[in-house]
């Protein structure tokens, strides 16, 4: 496992640290020897993001998303690019396990590498004035709507295609208003591709929606308002998953979410779905992690990560306690409706049978009183489900992906770690060598002492590195959370008032009416 | 009535006015007050002290208490219904038995699960259900003492020595519960009446106001069982809810003291909103289940008590017609004439002050379910308003220094 990763070749190789990439020659040169000596990947020219992103057709040439109007450094590059990707899809289909095979970004700096998201460091690079710009200012210029749930196809194959609209006037994109249709799983299929891209490395992917049972009575047909109430929430938690997902001014630059936020067609993401040979190899994963992340012993020297992730425990705990109080808060709003709407009924029945009439009339404008009110329940319901219990879901989600991302800087640490003691090991027998005076197995032990040496001191600056970005990002994270609290909290505390200025309303408009029974 | 009420969980003077002035007509006058001055919970029973000023010769002081259990007054109740003198009154309905097991359950469960939850979860919670406990305590009380002034305030029945001996009997009635053999003696009285009732209702009624009485009460009884269970459940729903908020003002408190960033000033001012507006939000609840849930709850009974009257009546008249019957068969047999004409002519009396006193109640009846339905309604919808007013105030004052903040 040690070799997953791609060593990146620059002097720094980080992806957000562009500073280095700005001389293009480096770039290139450096970059190709490694590949060339990358032991793990099997296909080093295919390793572009379209191989960790489940995509068994290979992606149509014409989501290149280049923009002719971006003056790009690497012109070359975009070209080479439009000219290899017939050539990419063969190797592209034999790739069986993306998910295993982690990829930095700067991996797809080669040029050698015929991938359109071989572009993607190079917008890095460029626009990285811009996003600076644009993170300290808060001008994400970039809205993102998704719409009219339809449904496509019929019986258990059918799926629900979703308008996914942006309009921005940032200058990546080629038109300023445009929208695709999309379904769940090319949503999940873009996480995906994001993770495997951008996790290990210390960033903080949004995690898509999760995958529920509520498709199959759509799928089956059954139009009830509980399967429109689940085509509802799945369409607003797609909305908010690419609207966080845009906000990351990383995440934002990627190809991949370009071409899925443009283009007409995407490939289907079929490696999303759990009993695909991807979806087991990740339940896999995701136990060996597990079991590893028990066995990891990390001596903390930077006290900061320590704290972070205590407070990340507690906020997860308290989170959660939340978000069920609320949940039963939605619940017990939503009985209130049903049981207000059943009084009002019954008091309509009581009015009628009545024989004094003014007390008649007070008790049937009781009744219409009421199922006004069971109206104004059921909006508050709603209302305290879409903003307060899915902003506290959402979170939670949110917070394990933080959690994810700590725990791969510790598998970072551990790569290091056995970098490290492999290294010695390899010392140690060079001297046995040396001693035994057997000079081909020296000049070995010596060759393979400085593979080593070179992985220690990439295992550190990897180390350093995933540090560097985990600080940035969870100061990005925090920042956003307490923007999004605020901003959802105050928005549901705005629906309480109007909730109670109705209440005001009916009530006054019903004293009159019982005070005229005489 | 509409006291100023912020906070203070102070139910007794409001439900205490509130219940006994479910029948406005009980303005006793000097001759005769009766009221619940104190009571007592103990474990299993409760203690009404039953306090009399009268000016009536009948007693010996013109003041002073007892102290009497629910099962004491199930007995005066019943002894009036089988009071055949009583036969054409409304009986007032008994008072339903206290009923602190639910309650109790939730204190219990409480003080199991202690250790689960914080220090000021655990206070908090307590304070709720005590309170609950308190004023189920109250409603149990208002509604014994709201029986009593029924029969205080009634002409007749305010004269029964049964009720002198209740009120002023210093000693233990020893009246005890009803026995199995009692009990079953009395379910097998129900179903003869109620299938005695079948066969009496289907004889028509001459008397049209009768007649339309009749068909009525039947059909508002049955309303008003629906009505009052749904306003049960409506009210117990918006009580959850309120329950609901005060856990979330828990939780967001939790995360205001915890969380690292700015943001701990906003939750712990919005775990303050959510506490407040708990507190609101359970008068709602507590008001509505006062003002319409009692209300109804309370006419379910009127209304049933007022079934029983027309079902006596109608039964009375059968026995007249059937004496009726008798008699010319007597005479058409001239055998016991006279035993049959004393036996019609009574059953005749008997028949014709039924139902001349009947229909006395039963227009009271209606006269004062107006005027209580009147009362409650316009209570009720003051005090949504003054709380909804109140709710819509916290929260706009919230959003103010939130708003402020940021």
């Amino acid at each position: 496992m040690a070799a997953e990763r791609e060593p990146p070749p620059l002097g720094d190789g980080k992806p957000t640290d562009f500073e280095d990439l700005e001389d293009g020659e480096d770039l290139f040169t450096s970059t190709v020897s490694t590949l060339e000596s990358s032991p793990s990947s099997p296909e080093p020219a295919s390793l572009p993001a379209e191989d960790i992103s489940a995509n068994s057709n290979g992606p149509k040439p014409t989501e290149v998303v280049l923009d002719d109007d971006r003056e790009d450094l690497f012109a070359e590059a975009t070209e080479e690019v439009s000219l290899d990707s017939p050539e990419r899809e063969p190797i592209l289909s034999s790739e069986p396990s993306p998910a295993v095979t982690p990829v930095t970004p700067t991996t797809l700096i080669a040029p050698r590498i015929e991938s359109k998201s071989m572009s993607a460091p190079v917008i890095f690079d460029r626009s990285r004035e811009e996003i600076e710009e644009e993170a300290n200012g808060d001008i994400f210029d970039i809205e993102i709507g998704v719409s009219d749930p339809e449904k496509v196809g019929d019986g258990m194959n059918a799926y629900m295609a979703y308008r996914v609209t942006t309009k921005t006037s940032l200058s990546m994109f080629s038109k300023s208003e445009f929208s695709v249709k999309r379904r769940f799983s090319d949503f999940l299929g873009l996480h995906s591709k994001l993770a495997s891209k951008y996790l290990h490395v210390g960033y903080i992917v949004p995690p898509a929606p999760e995958k529920s049972i509520g498709m199959t009575k759509v799928k089956v047909g059954k139009e009830d308002s509980s399967s429109t109430e689940f085509v509802e929430k799945r369409r607003a938690a797609l909305e908010r998953y690419l609207q966080r997902t845009v906000k990351h001014p990383t995440l934002l630059q990627d190809p991949d979410l370009r071409q899925f936020l443009e283009s007409s067609e995407l490939p289907r993401a079929v490696n999303t779905q759990a009993l695909s040979g991807a979806g087991i190899l990740r339940m896999v994963n995701k136990a060996a992690d597990a079991v590893n992340k028990m066995t990891i012993k990390m001596n903390e020297s930077d006290a900061w990560f320590e704290e972070k992730q205590q407070q990340f425990e507690n906020l997860d705990q308290q989170l959660r306690k939340l978000h069920v109080s609320v949940e039963a808060l939605v619940c017990h709003r939503k009985e209130l409706s049903a049981n207000t709407a059943a009084f009002a009924k019954s008091a309509a029945m009581l009015g009628n049978s009545e024989d004094h009439t003014a007390l008649s009339r007070a008790l049937s404008q009781l009744a219409e009183v009421e199922e006004k009110i069971d109206q104004l329940h059921q909006e508050q319901a709603f209302a305290d489900f879409y903003m307060f219990s899915e902003l506290l879901s959402d979170y939670i989600r949110l917070i394990a992906a933080v959690k994810g991302v700590f725990d791969h800087r510790m598998k970072c640490w551990q790569k290091w770690e056995d970098a490290q003691i492999t290294l010695l090991k390899k010392r140690e027998a060079e001297a046995k060598m040396m001693v035994a005076n057997k000079p081909d197995k020296i000049q070995q032990a010596k060759n393979e002492i400085r593979e080593w040496e070179a992985k220690v001191q990439q295992g550190e600056r990897d180390f350093e590195q995933i540090s560097k970005t985990i600080r940035k990002e969870v100061g990005r994270f925090e920042k956003e959370r307490v923007k999004d609290f605020k901003t959802v909290i105050i928005k549901y505390l705005e629906s309480l008032v109007q909730t109670q200025q109705q209440l005001i309303k009916y009530w006054e408009a019903f004293l009159p009416e019982a005070k005229a029974i005489a | 009535m509409m006291e100023g009420l912020d906070d203070g969980p102070d139910f007794l003077s409001e439900e205490d006015r509130g219940l006994k002035a479910i029948n406005v007509n009980l303005q006793s006058d000097a001759a005769l007050q009766v009221d619940i001055s104190d009571a007592l919970s103990e474990r299993d029973k409760v203690k009404f002290t039953v306090h009399t000023k009268s000016s009536l010769p009948n007693f010996k002081q013109n003041e002073f208490s007892v102290v009497r259990q629910h099962e004491e007054f199930i007995w005066l109740h019943d002894s009036f219904v089988e009071n055949e003198d009583y036969a054409g009154y409304i009986i007032p309905p008994a008072p339903p038995r206290p009923d602190f097991d639910a309650s109790r359950e939730k204190l219990q469960k409480l003080g199991e699960g202690e250790g689960s939850m914080t220090k000021e979860e655990f206070t908090k919670m307590k304070q709720e259900l005590e309170a609950e406990y308190l004023a189920i305590f109250k409603k149990t009380v208002a509604m014994h003492e709201v029986f009593l002034c029924r029969v205080a305030a009634h002409p007749i029945l305010r004269r029964d020595l049964n009720f002198h001996v209740f009120l002023e009997y210093n000693q233990d009635l020893s009246v005890r519960g009803k026995n199995k053999k009692e009990k079953l003696e009395d379910f097998f009285k129900n179903m003869v009446k109620s299938a005695d009732g079948v066969i009496v209702s289907g004889v028509k009624d001459v008397d049209d106001f009768f007649e339309h009485e009749r068909t009525f009460l039947l059909e508002y009884h049955n309303r008003v069982k629906d009505a009052s269970a749904k306003s049960d459940r409506m009210t117990r729903s918006h009580k959850s809810a309120a329950d609901d908020y005060n856990r979330i003002g828990s939780s967001l408190y939790a995360l205001g003291t915890q969380d690292s960033t700015d943001i701990c000033k906003f939750f712990l001012k919005v775990s303050e909103l959510f506490d407040k507006t708990r507190k609101i939000e359970a008068r709602v609840s507590a008001d509505e289940d006062l003002k319409l849930s009692d209300l109804l709850k309370y006419y379910l009974r009127e209304s049933q008590a007022a079934k029983d009257l027309l079902y006596r009546r109608s039964r009375s008249l059968v026995d007249y017609e059937n004496a009726n019957k008798a008699l010319d068969k007597a005479r058409a047999k001239n055998k016991d004439v006279l035993q049959a004409e004393t036996s019609q002519q009574l059953c005749c009396q008997k028949f014709e002050k039924i139902s001349e006193s009947a229909k006395q109640e039963l227009i009271d009846f209606k006269t004062r379910r107006v005027a209580a339905f009147r009362k409650n309604l316009v209570e009720l919808a003051e005090l949504e308003l003054k709380h909804a007013k109140g709710n819509l105030q916290l929260l706009q004052n919230c959003l103010a220094v939130l708003n402020g903040d940021t």
